[in-house]
């Protein structure tokens, strides 16, 4: 069966240093009434919920259970989970609309960074035998991979510092931090703290439609014509820190290749692994690279990636992008890569 | 608004992993001073070994020893080191490419400065003085001149192998439960119990989470509620949990405070295991000082009626 699937509604919340004066659901309560203003729906409408978060930040066991309160739960509801970034969860929901099982998703994301050093709990999620036990932490695996990115001649310091400031250079009133940032001392060598994300608490949510379905809910629907997501070996030492190939295998399974985008949305915590990310997808100066700030404006754990696919889809939204691309990614230096591409109908 | 509370909160397990055969070689190797990669079916040594090819996903079993020795292969200077990183001293970390291997081991490498480190510069391992079978038998790298190392020409088999290591995990966390449940935490502490009630439903949720989950709207019209419940449905607990304080058998409960919409659970105390029964009108008691309830015990009013809790058992 096919069916032409489609991004119709995008919220998110303010991105914030902290917000420990609310729980997950009071944080993510109003973006879920957002996203769903957007289109009239009801929670009752929704054919199907999945939703992406990570216990290993709020250091709680099945802290999702709780935020389910926000969706309206009860009665039953046709359900899911993903303990990773919302991206995939919107990809669980995609293939959920395919199969025709449903007509409408409610996808959302949210994390809460503050309560625990981020630097540390990302240490959980690396290989447990060889590696975890010498506690290298996210900015450190990213410096590596930096460091063999300016071996290799992609790119310098000064590069670097560019891409700091263009992606601070946004105009979105959600980033967390916007205009003159300093690039600051250095956090581990060679990327200074400028090279770095903002650590942050945020959530955002989107609605996929499916059919007559998204065009009757949304004026220009932003319609998903191709996604993928693709993995990498764990071990860093077989990798070539320099290149991305399940990114650019997972965009050409996507059909990123088959026309040009106009917009990328890339979710490159890192300035670094921004320039692995224009390589492996072949984008050149003709495309918007990130005109949300991407990652580096605002990098809310597990929301971050959706916020990318919803951005892209903003822009289809509001007339500003054709065809856009959308990445997601996970893990350590770029470990596991996810590519959307989104178009508008023809104008 | 009255600030929300915070508290810290350390989760730390020590995790025990057992090795499959070819960890149980590298790390029980790191135990004896000897390096052991694994070779793929297109002959290319893999250190840190693995057991199954990550190209071709083929099992991998042969092992061969590497050098001491190696190269770095790119690094990064980590100026303030990090609760359990191999140094509590400046360090780089690095990947380095043994002698003998096709791809790169992560560990931290001991120089004085960033200076003195560079792509391509030649290290060798510096061994921890007690060694258990873990990673972390590989003390550091350090700066290293001379010539490659000879591996001892070792089989990569063991007689007294490591066959699992310990992990220890700690993430240290500043908890804070919110807005809707500070409030509730800190009414508890005043010897009250306050729900919020949805502005849809009109129900009550004792204790509040901010949302209501039939509605999936935000609460905040705060109710006073209780402090007599009735026992809506119960259990007996006849194993006693480490560090509590608490013959067994006791009574778990689901208990309906008065004038909420969802029973919480609690102790129950004051009467027989085997009397307590659905319907019994309890109501709640702190001890000196305490913060909650510690057990909740019958009122002695009657029973209440069945038709009165049926709709939140
Ligand atoms: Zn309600």
């Amino acid at each position: 069966m096919s069916r032409d699937i489609a991004v119709i509604a995008v919220a998110q919340s303010d991105i914030l240093r902290s917000t420990a004066e609310q729980s997950e659901v009071e944080m993510l309560m109003p973006v879920l009434h957002d996203v769903l203003d957007r289109t009239g729906l009801k929670t009752a409408d929704i054919g199907f919920t999945c939703s992406g978060s990570c216990d290993y930040l709020a250091g709680r066991a099945f802290s999702f259970t709780l935020a389910l309160d926000g969706v309206g739960a009860w009665p039953p509801i046709s359900e899911s989970h993903v303990e990773m970034d919302g991206a995939w969860a919107l990809y669980e929901a995609w293939t959920k609309l395919l199969s025709g099982d449903a007509d409408t998703a409610l996808v959302y994301a949210y994390g809460k960074s503050s309560p625990g050093s981020v630097r540390d709990v990302l240490t959980r999620q690396l290989d447990p035998y060889y590696v975890a036990p010498l506690w290298p932490d996210s900015v450190a695996l990213a410096a590596l991979q930096a460091q063999a990115l300016i071996d290799a001649g992609d790119t310098d310091e000064p590069a670097l510092a560019e891409i700091a400031a263009r992606s601070r250079a946004t105009d979105n009133p959600r980033a967390q931090l916007r205009g003159s940032v300093p690039q600051g001392a250095y956090a581990v060598r060679p990327l200074r703290t400028g090279d770095c994300p903002p650590i942050g608490d945020g959530a955002a949510a989107v609605i996929l439609a499916a059919g007559e379905r998204a065009r009757e809910l949304c004026p220009r629907p932003a319609w998903i014509r191709g996604i993928d997501h693709r993995i990498e070996a764990h071990g860093l030492g077989v990798r070539d820190l320099t290149d991305s190939p399940s990114t650019r295998l997972a965009a050409e399974k996507a059909g990123a290749f088959e026309r040009p985008v106009d917009t990328a949305e890339l979710h490159a915590p890192f300035t670094s692994q921004e320039v692995v990310l224009r390589k492996a997808l072949g984008l050149d100066d003709s495309v918007r690279v990130n005109p949300s700030g991407g990652a580096l404006a605002a990098n809310p754990m597990m929301a971050a990636g959706l916020i990318r696919i919803g951005e892209a889809a903003s822009r289809i939204h509001r007339g500003e992008s054709d065809r856009a691309l959308a990445h997601a990614t996970s893990g350590p230096c770029l470990q596991q890569n996810l590519v959307a591409v989104l178009e508008g109908d023809p104008r | 608004m009255p600030e929300v509370l915070k508290a810290p909160l350390v989760v730390e397990f020590p995790f025990t992993r057992s090795l499959g055969p070819v960890q149980s070689a590298f790390l029980t190797g790191l135990r004896d001073r000897v390096v052991l990669g694994v070779r793929t079916g297109d002959d290319r040594i893999l250190v840190p070994p693995v057991e199954y090819d990550p190209v071709t996903a083929e099992e991998l079993r042969d092992l061969v020893e590497v050098a001491p020795t190696g190269t770095v292969t790119t690094w990064a200077w980590n100026h303030e080191p990090r609760r359990g990183q191999p140094l509590d001293t400046p360090f780089a970390w690095v990947l380095v490419r043994l002698d003998g291997a096709d791809t790169a081991l992560l560990h931290a490498l001991d120089a004085p400065d960033p200076d003195s480190v560079h792509t391509g510069m030649r290290v060798r391992v510096r061994w921890a003085e007690d060694r258990v079978g873990a990673i972390t038998d590989i003390a550091c790298f350090e700066p290293y001149d001379g010539e490659a190392a000879r591996p001892s020409g070792h089989s990569g088999e063991f007689e007294d192998p490591v066959t699992g290591i310990v992990a220890a995990a700690r993430l240290d966390y500043t908890y804070s439960p919110g807005r809707a449940q500070t409030a509730y935490i800190n009414a508890l502490a005043d010897h009250r119990a306050v729900g919020e009630r949805c502005p849809s439903c009109r129900k009550v949720y004792v204790p509040p989470r901010g949302a209501c989950p039939t509605c999936g709207v935000a609460t905040s019209e705060q109710v006073e509620v209780g402090p007599g419940g009735t026992v809506t449905t119960f259990c007996i607990v006849n194993i006693k949990a480490k560090n509590l304080d608490i013959e067994v058998p006791y009574v778990y409960a689901h208990i309906a405070l008065d004038g909420a919409d969802l029973a919480l659970h609690g102790r129950i105390g004051g009467i027989p295991y085997d009397q307590v029964r659905m319907g019994l009108r309890v109501e709640p008691v702190w001890t000196e000082g305490g913060r909650y309830p510690d057990h909740y015990r019958p009122t002695g009013e009657p029973d209440a009626d069945y038709e009165t809790f049926k709709e939140l058992l």
